[in-house]
């Protein structure tokens, strides 16, 4: 399959190949990751949870093997040699959609209860959590009960139960779908925070495009059990495969820095001068000088032959790097001051002459601009 | 709720008052009947003691072993998915239906000397079961266990086996995912069970006087001494009755504030 063929420069952390065959559904993935964050995307039904689930010991694979380079055991699954590591004997991470935390013990016993089933001494375990409390900003909270949590805290401290035992594997499983929208970006923050500071590999599965753009390092696509494109997230934007891919991708996501306004404007990075998106987002969260993402949907792009006059407040200069068409739609990659995928019927391409090279000019209404905390 | 009455509840209420005094009658004419004036006499009397004191050593005992054995037994039926669950589930609720004497039957058929292991047993060990307060403990466990189990399954079975799924992760096994996961958190169930199961013993009748008697001081249980006793010191047994018509409302008051709705 086409995960182990893909090149890449990283030595494999994760080497797995997964056979699981439940009624009418079943999954064959094989999964080759470096260190880093893998994302695994695709409809529901697709197989992620499925995957997750095999890979931390919890379900049984018909066949496959599962080799974590860094992990105590390296060898966690081999069918045809009877290797099969319990959950518990395995060096993995789990994170789920809800925080699942054991409402009958405090948050510092919570963290420490991975420590302490290793075997790691009362006072290390619980220094040991207190630690992860305080990378996730929850340290003056560690004698609370769960119970009274914020539903964004309780997924931190489930983040810090996680890797309190330094798992080789972290596994998240929708990590922020239960949250509420304003949650969700602040959790998410913290979350790429913590995963750029952890040493192993991370599968993070998501239905969220914000998810995967803004933590993961290489994209799998999974739909029916198979994978129908592995690659890097710039190589999924430029191509995607299916159209959940590019449902999935398609958004145009611009890094970079807050100048609070009104109106709010990201200085976006790497790119000269003109290279602002101007927003109609409130101030509100957004302070002067502090990093966030901007997205915009390429439906949301307008491409002109003439400079635009009138209200849009982002118009660039651009240049047609490649259209791909798809059914009636056309997807037109541009470069400028701000890197953008346009999408414009395929009647627009035929008015304006789009091929690549092309020069023009790309509009977007400040109201099409969506701002979160980065 | 509201206690307005209109007079389209009445064919309703009629039968429901009715029902209400069939319980509460008896127990109020139990107060009735206690000669207050005399009752520290009447408590006094061996008979009390002696029985109360058993009663609460074989009952202790009993819960011991409840504790110890039927939690793990509650735990395996919660999480076991094999098709033989179901039919073990059932056979443990057996007893809850049992006519009591009929587990009193069944359990000299075991321990008796002609049982199937009371003959072995008093071969190998010289030791007899029947009509000793041994007796009366594997009697009080017999009726009681199912009590506990049944109770405690049921909270079990309504935890989220992620609690179980995410404790492995973090390199719990088996057992300390039991004993530091799922047994906290069915600490209100536990409770429960153990209530029910201890009120079961401390009135166990039919099983006890089948198969251990009713010889005071080693099987004369609470209820075999009230029995004993209402023939020639009624009120003796009216006090005895008084003390366990208290202790049973204490459970359920104790009950109704900490662990139920």
């Amino acid at each position: 399959m086409n995960a182990a063929a893909a090149p890449s420069p990283d030595p494999v952390a994760l080497d797995a190949h997964l056979v699981v065959e439940t009624g009418d559904f079943s999954l064959d993935l094989e999964l080759g990751c470096a260190v880093g964050v893998t994302a695994l995307l695709g409809p529901n039904g697709s197989g992620k949870t499925t995957a997750l689930t095999a890979l931390a010991g919890l379900r049984r694979p018909r066949a496959g093997h599962v080799r974590v380079a860094d992990a105590p055991e390296p060898e966690w699954l081999d069918l045809d040699r009877g290797v099969d590591l319990p959950a518990d004997r395995r060096s993995v991470g789990l994170v789920l959609a809800e925080p699942l935390l054991f409402p009958h013990l405090d948050l510092v016993e919570n963290v420490a209860f991975g420590p302490r089933s290793r075997g790691m001494p009362r006072r290390a375990a619980r220094a040991r959590a207190s630690l992860e409390l305080e990378r996730v900003g929850l340290g003056d909270l560690a004698r609370r009960r769960p119970g009274g949590l914020s539903s964004g805290q309780a997924q931190r401290a489930a983040l810090a139960r996680a890797l309190a035992t330094d798992p080789a594997l972290l596994l998240l499983d929708e990590p922020l779908s239960a949250l509420d929208p304003q949650t969700r970006s602040a959790t998410r923050a913290d979350l790429a925070r913590r995963l750029r500071e952890f040493a192993g590999v991370t599968l993070l599965v998501t239905h969220d495009p914000v998810d995967a753009l803004t933590m993961a390092d290489r994209l799998v696509f999974l739909d029916g059990g198979r994978v129908t494109q592995d690659g890097t997230p710039a190589d999924v934007v430029a191509h995607p495969r299916t159209a959940y891919a590019a449902q999935v991708v398609g958004l145009n996501l611009l890094a970079g820095t807050v100048r609070s306004g009104p109106p709010v404007v990201v200085a976006v990075d790497g790119a000269g001068a003109g290279a602002e998106v101007v927003t109609a987002e409130e101030p509100g969260g957004l302070a002067d000088g502090s990093r966030a993402l901007a997205t915009v949907d390429p439906a949301a792009v307008s491409v002109h032959r003439e400079r635009p006059a009138g209200s849009p407040r982002n118009v660039w200069p651009v240049v047609v790097t490649e259209v791909t068409m798809a059914g009636q739609r056309a997807r037109v990659g541009l470069d400028g001051p701000v890197p953008l995928v346009a999408e414009i019927t395929a009647g627009a391409v035929a008015e304006l002459g789009v091929v690549a090279g092309t020069r023009l000019w790309a509009s977007v209404k400040a109201t099409e601009v969506r701002v979160q905390p980065g | 709720m509201s206690t307005r009455v209109r007079g389209g509840r009445l064919p309703l209420l009629a039968p429901a008052g009715l029902a209400l005094t069939l319980v509460a009658l008896p127990m109020l004419a139990l107060l009735l009947r206690v000669e207050w004036a005399e009752l520290p006499t009447h408590l006094s009397r061996p008979v009390v003691g002696q029985s109360l004191r058993l009663s609460a050593v074989t009952t202790s005992a009993t819960m011991v072993v409840v504790w110890l054995l039927g939690t793990p037994l509650a735990w395996v039926l919660a999480r076991a998915d094999h098709r033989l669950t179901t039919w073990v589930r059932a056979l443990v609720t057996v007893p809850l239906v049992l006519p009591p004497v009929v587990g009193g039957v069944a359990l000299l058929m075991t321990y008796g000397r002609r049982g199937v292991v009371g003959g072995w047993l008093e071969q190998v060990t010289g030791l007899t079961v029947p009509f000793t307060t041994v007796a009366v403990v594997l009697a009080e466990i017999f009726v009681a266990l199912p009590f506990y189990v049944i109770t405690v399954e049921g909270a079990m079975r309504g935890l989220d086996r992620r609690y179980d799924q995410l404790a492995a992760t973090l390199g719990a096994g088996p057992l300390r995912t039991f004993t530091r996961v799922a047994l906290p958190m069915v600490l209100p169930g536990v409770a429960a069970g153990s209530a029910l199961a201890w009120a079961r013993a401390l009135g166990e009748f039919g099983a006890t006087i089948t198969f251990a008697g009713s010889f005071p001081g080693r099987t004369q249980t609470a209820p075999l001494g009230v029995y004993a006793a209402l023939e020639q010191d009624p009120q003796a047994a009216i006090a005895l009755s008084l003390v366990m018509l208290l202790v049973a409302v204490v459970v359920l008051g104790a009950l109704r504030s900490r662990w139920l709705p």
